[in-house]
C-alpha cells in the first residue's frame, strides 16, 4: 500500500506503508542513532513526534519484550527507508511492521531519510503528516488545520494516571494492578533510599537504574503537588524527561521550586529544563533538536568529554541562571546548555540521558552520584 | 591540553615492505600522520624502506629516508636529525619493534628525543597473552577459558569446568594436525591424548571453543585526558573462526540490538582506558548468538587494516587524530576534517551501509590451499558503501576484479550437491558464491545456516537477491522488447518499477543484460531512455546532521542527489 509524507512546507515524500494503514500528523524530527528503535518508538519524550531515522536499515533485530521505555509506542508516526520484515536477533519476538500495526501506529518506509533530514537540517523541524489514504492537496489541507506541536499538554498525556511503587533491584514492570488499584503492597526488600519520582514522561530505565542502586521508586503523575510529594518524605527526587516545550510548564515549575533546599534533586532532559526555570532562567527551540547516540558533552570541571545519548528540541538559556545555578556541561558540537548544578545545595540536573536505551551508557554514573548525596536511612 | 609545544621535530618510522595478511594500511596511515603533524606545525622525517609507498613521495614529509629499518640506521638519523620525538605506532609491527629496540638500547634517551602516542608498556600489554588475559580478569572483562596441558592427568581441569565444546590444539605440529573438537569427557582424553602424542613439545593448548559465535569489532581512540570514544563496529559476516582479514565485514553491524551494541561498546572503552593507549586501537569481541554472553578476542594497539577500513568507511580519518594525540592534543582541540565545523570527539553516525570484502592472491598462487581460517591469506580488501547491504555488496564483488560480476561464482556451479554443502562448511574464497548456488538448488536458509554458522540476517539477503535475479531472467521478454522501442509506450511501466527494483538492489548493467539476452549498452540505454539513474550521496560522518564541507560521494539508487 502506498503512503504519503508531507511536510508542512509542502514537500512530499513517497514511499509504502509501514504499521497500520491510516493516518497521522506530529512533528517531524530525525534521529541519528544507528540502533535503538524500540527503545525509540516507546519513549514519551516523542509523544507528539513523528520520528525519521536516519539509519536506513530499520528492524533488523527486531522487537522484543525488554527493551521497552514505556507501556505504549509514544510517537505519532515513523519514517524509516528499509524495514526488515524477517528479524534476526534471539531476543526477537516481532518484526517491526506487525508491531506497529498491532499498535496502530501509522508509518511509512522507502522515504530517502537522508533528504528528509537535510530538509530539517535546514528549515528546522516542522508539522507533518503521513497517510495511507490522502492525496498530498488532501493532508496539506489538513495540515493546516491540524495544531501546532505542544499546543496541548503532552505530559498530561504521558504521565501515570496514579502514583505507583516500583521496587529496589526489579528490573522488569511494576504489576500493572497495582498501578491501576489501591495502593501497592510493600516491597520484600528494604530499599536503600526511597526517591520519588515527578512524572512527566519518564522512560523505564531511569527507574530500573535506580532500582538497580536499591532504591526504591515513587513515581508521581506531574500534576502531583509538592505537599503530596513531601508527605511520603521522600530522600530525594528525580524530574524525569517527557514531551513538550518546557515553556508550557508553569505548574510543574512551581511544584519544583517548593522542593528546592528540601530535598537532594536530579533532573534528567525536561528535569534539566523544569530546574532552569525554577532558577531563574528559561528555554528556547533548538532549529533542529538534538536526537542521537553520538553527542559529545565537555564536563566544564574536568574537561573530560562524555558520548551522550540525546533527545531534546529545547535548550536552557544560560543567561537568566540565577541563586547558585550554574552551567556545569555544554554541548561540543554547538556549545549549548548540557547540564546544570548548584553551587550549595546538593541539586543537579543533565539535558541528555544517563539511562542511556538507547544509546551509550558512559553518563550512568549520574545515578551513583546521586544516590551519594541522599541521606542515609 | 593544547599541543605540546617542545614537540618541533618528529621521526616517524614507516612499515617497510608490504607483505601477505597486509592491505597496504600502514602505507595509508603513515601518510595521514605526518600530514596531520604538518598541519600541527610540526617537521615530519620519515624513515622507510619501502619507496613504493604514498608516504616517501618527496610531498609528504619533510625529510625522507629510504633506509633499512634497523637500530644502525634509525641512531644515525636520529643523531643526524635530532627529533624531538619519535612516533612508532603508525608502521605496523616493523615500526613497534623498531622502536622497541631503540627504546631498550638507549638510544631514544641517548639523543633527547622521546616514544610518543601510546607507551611501550601498553603495547606489551596488549600484545602479550598472559598480561593481557590478567588485566582483563582485572577488569572483570571475560576472555575465552584456556589451558596449556603437557600431561594427560592435567585433562581433568578442563573437564571438570563445565565447558563444553572444547578445542584441542596441540602445540608446533603442522598446520594444526591432530586437534579437534570435544563435546565431553570421553572426547577430550580421546583428542587430547592423541594431540600429546603428536605435539612436538608434548604441549596441546585447550580452550573454549567459540565457533558459530558472532565476530564483532570496535575502533576506539582515546586521549591523555581520558577521554575514549569508539569511531565505528563491524560486523563479519562469517562468525568466529575465520581471521577477520579474511573474512566480508560489514559496517555497522546489522543484528545487533542496541543493548548488546552498547555492551561491547562499554567493554571496549573500558579496555581502551585500561590498557592506557593514547591514539587508537582496535577491539575484537566474540558474542554469543542466543544470549548476552560475550568474550574479549584480541586488541590491536595502534592503527591496524581495520581502522583504515573503519577510516574509510565513516569518514572519521583515525591516523590523523591518533597523529595529533601523540603530539599532546585532546579529541575535543581537533577538528573534525569533514564537517569543518564539530570537533574529532564525537561517534560518526553512518546513514549508509558499508561491505568489505577480502581480496586473496588465489588467482596468483593457483596450486594454494583456498581455504580460509585463523591465519589471513588476503593480500587486499576492497570496500562499497550503498544505502542497503545488498547493493553494496554487489558493488563490492564488482570491485574485487575477478571476474565476477554478481552472483555466479566461478567454480561453484559445477560442484556437485555434496561438494556444494562442503564449500559452505568449509570457510573458502568462494563460500559466498557456494551460497548463491545453494539458494538456486533451492536450499533454504536454514540449512546453509546449519553448515556454515552465518547469520540468518545476511542469508535471507543473498537469497533475496538470487530471487530478484530469477525475476530478471523470468521477465525476459518485456525487458529485450523494451530494448528494442525508442519512444515511450504504456508498456514501460512495469519494466520501468523492475529496472528500478534491480538497480537499487545494485544489480550490474552486465549482469541484468547477460539474463535478459541482450548486451550491457542495450541495458543502459534502457535505464537512461527511463531515467533510471543513479544519485549521489555525502560519506559526512554525521548522517546529514550537519553541513559538511569536504565529503566524499558514493552512488546509489535513491531519490536526492548531491552532487
Amino acid at each position: 500500500m502506498k503512503a504519503i509524507l508531507v511536510l508542512e512546507d509542502g514537500t512530499v515524500f513517497e514511499g509504502k506503508s509501514l504499521g497500520a494503514p491510516g493516518r497521522t500528523y506530529g512533528e517531524v524530527v530525525f534521529n541519528t542513532g544507528m540502533t535503538g528503535y524500540q527503545e525509540i518508538l516507546t519513549d514519551p519524550s516523542y509523544a507528539g513526534q513523528i520520528v525519521s531515522l536516519t539509519y536506513p536499515l530499520i528492524g533488523n533485530y527486531g522487537i522484543n519484550i525488554d527493551d521497552f521505555e514505556s507501556r505504549r509506542v509514544q510517537v505519532e508516526g515513523f519514517v524509516v527507508r528499509e524495514a526488515e520484515s524477517v528479524p534476526s536477533n534471539w531476543r526477537a519476538k516481532s518484526s517491526l511492521h506487525s508491531f506497529l500495526k498491532d499498535r496502530r501506529i501509522v508509518g511509512i518506509e522507502g522515504v530517502d531519510t537522508r533528504a528528509l533530514t537535510r530538509a530539517l537540517r535546514v528549515r528546522g523541524v516542522m508539522m507533518g503528516a503521513i497517510s495511507t489514504e490522502e492525496s498530498p492537496e488532501q493532508v496539506m489541507q489538513r495540515l493546516k488545520k491540524a495544531p501546532a506541536y505542544a499546543s496541548k499538554d503532552l505530559n498530561r498525556v504521558v504521565t501515570t494516571e496514579k502514583p505507583y511503587v516500583w521496587p529496589p533491584y526489579t528490573s522488569s514492570l511494576p504489576d500493572l494492578a497495582a498501578v491501576n488499584n489501591s495502593e501497592p503492597e510493600l516491597p520484600l526488600i528494604d530499599p536503600t533510599h526511597r526517591i520519588a519520582l515527578l512524572d512527566c514522561g519518564v522512560k523505564y530505565n531511569i527507574i530500573r537504574s535506580l532500582s538497580a542502586l536499591g532504591c526504591e521508586v515513587t513515581v508521581f503523575p506531574c500534576t502531583a503537588s509538592t505537599s503530596e510529594i513531601l508527605s511520603k518524605d521522600p530522600d530525594g527526587i528525580m524530574l524525569s524527561p517527557g514531551p513538550g516545550d518546557p515553556a508550557t510548564l508553569g505548574y510543574v515549575v512551581e511544584t519544583v521550586k517548593g522542593l528546592i533546599g528540601k530535598k537532594p534533586i536530579m533532573g534528567v532532559c525536561l528535569g534539566n529544563q523544569i530546574l532552569g526555570c525554577a532558577f531563574g532562567s528559561s528555554t528556547f527551540k533548538l532549529k533542529f533538536g538534538h536526537r542521537g547516540s553520538n553527542h559529545p558533552v565537555k564536563d566544564l570541571a574536568s574537561g573530560r568529554v562524555y558520548i551522550t545519548s540525546q533527545n531534546h528540541g529545547y535548550a536552557v538559556d544560560p543567561d537568566g541562571l540565577k541563586d547558585g545555578m550554574e552551567v556545569a556541561y555544554i554541548n561540543l558540537n554547538d556549545g549549548t546548555v548540557e547540564g546544570l548544578r548548584h553551587r550549595e545545595l546538593p541539586i543537579f540536573s543533565i539535558q541528555y540521558h544517563p539511562e542511556a536505551s538507547p544509546g551509550p551508557s558512559d553518563s550512568s554514573y549520574f545515578f551513583k552520584e546521586f544516590v551519594a548525596k541522599l541521606p542515609a536511612r | 591540553m593544547p599541543k605540546d609545544s617542545s614537540i618541533k621535530k618528529v621521526m616517524v618510522i614507516g612499515s617497510g615492505p608490504i607483505i601477505i595478511g597486509q592491505a597496504a594500511e600502514f602505507d595509508y596511515a603513515g601518510t595521514q600522520a605526518c600530514r596531520s603533524l604538518r598541519e600541527e606545525g610540526v617537521s615530519v622525517v620519515l624513515i622507510n624502506s619501502n619507496p613504493a609507498t604514498i608516504m616517501t613521495d618527496t610531498e609528504i614529509a619533510d625529510r625522507v629516508y629510504i633506509e633499512p629499518l634497523n637500530v644502525e640506521f634509525a641512531e644515525r638519523i636520529i643523531a643526524r636529525e635530532r627529533p624531538d620525538g619519535i612516533l612508532p605506532t603508525l608502521g605496523g609491527q616493523t615500526g613497534l619493534n623498531l622502536a622497541t629496540q631503540l627504546a631498550e638500547a638507549g638510544i631514544v634517551e641517548k639523543y633527547g628525543s622521546r616514544l610518543l602516542g601510546t607507551p611501550l608498556a601498553s603495547i606489551q600489554k596488549a600484545e602479550d597473552r598472559l598480561e593481557f588475559r590478567s588485566l582483563m580478569q582485572e577488569i572483570g572483562e571475560p576472555v575465552p577459558e584456556s589451558w596449556i596441558i603437557e600431561q594427560e592427568s592435567q585433562f581433568a581441569e578442563p573437564a571438570k569446568s563445565g565447558i563444553w565444546p572444547l578445542i584441542v590444539r596441540p602445540a608446533y605440529t603442522l598446520g594444526g594436525t591432530g586437534g579437534g573438537i570435544a563435546y565431553n569427557e570421553e572426547q577430550l582424553y580421546e583428542i587430547g591424548r592423541r594431540g600429546l602424542s603428536l605435539s612436538m613439545r608434548h604441549q596441546v593448548m585447550v580452550e573454549r571453543y567459540l565457533a558459530g559465535w558472532k565476530e564483532i569489532e570496535y575502533e576506539v581512540m582515546r586521549d591523555a585526558n581520558d577521554t575514549a570514544i569508539t569511531v565505528c563496529n563491524m560486523e563479519n559476516f562469517d562468525p568466529m573462526g575465520v581471521h577477520t582479514g579474511d573474512s566480508i565485514v560489514v559496517a555497522p553491524s546489522q543484528t545487533l540490538s542496541d543493548k548488546e551494541y552498547q555492551m561491547l561498546r562499554t567493554a571496549s572503552l573500558k579496555i581502551i582506558r585500561a590498557l592506557g593507549i593514547e591514539g587508537g586501537c582496535n577491539v575484537q569481541l566474540s558474542l554469543s548468538p542466543t544470549t548476552f554472553g560475550y568474550y574479549v578476542i584480541e586488541v590491536n594497539p595502534r592503527v591496524s587494516r581495520s581502522s583504515a577500513l573503519a577510516s574509510k568507511a565513516t569518514g572519521y580519518p583515525i591516523a590523523r587524530v591518533a597523529a595529533k594525540i601523540a603530539i599532546g592534543l585532546h579529541l575535543d582541540e581537533i577538528d573534525n576534517a569533514v564537517t569543518r565545523k564539530t570537533l574529532a570527539c564525537f561517534e560518526p553516525a553512518l546513514d549508509y551501509c558499508v561491505v568489505k570484502i577480502p581480496r586473496w592472491p588465489f588467482d596468483k598462487f593457483t596450486v594454494a590451499d583456498r581455504r580460509i581460517s585463523t591465519q589471513m591469506k588476503a593480500t587486499g580488501e576492497v570496500m562499497a558503501i550503498d544505502r542497503a547491504f545488498e547493493p553494496a555488496l554487489l558493488k563490492a564483488i564488482r570491485s574485487l576484479e575477478v571476474g565476477i560480476y554478481g552472483l555466479v561464482g566461478k567454480a561453484s556451479a559445477q560442484l556437485s550437491d555434496v561438494e556444494l554443502e562442503e564449500a559452505i562448511r568449509v570457510p573458502n574464497d568462494e563460500r559466498l558464491w557456494a551460497i548463491t548456488e545453494a539458494f538456486r538448488r533451492g536450499m533454504m536458509v536454514e540449512e546453509i545456516q546449519a553448515l556454515s554458522a552465518i547469520d540468518p540476517w545476511f542469508l535471507r539477503k543473498l537469497k533475496g537477491l538470487v530471487e530478484l535475479e530469477a525475476t530478471i531472467a523470468a521477465n525476459k521478454t518485456i525487458l529485450s522488447a523494451a530494448c528494442n522501442r525508442t519512444e515511450a509506450t504504456s508498456e514501460d511501466e512495469p519494466v520501468c518499477s523492475l529496472l528500478r527494483q534491480v538497480k537499487k538492489a545494485g544489480f550490474a548493467d552486465r549482469v541484468i543484460a547477460m539474463n535478459v539476452g541482450v548486451n550491457e549498452a542495450q541495458i543502459r540505454t534502457l535505464r537512461k531512455r527511463l531515467g533510471i539513474l543513479p544519485v549521489y550521496k555525502m560519506v559526512d560522518t554525521c548522517a546529514a546532521e550537519f553541513e559538511a564541507a569536504t565529503p566524499y560521494y558514493y552512488s546509489c539508487y535513491d531519490s536526492e542527489n548531491e552532487n
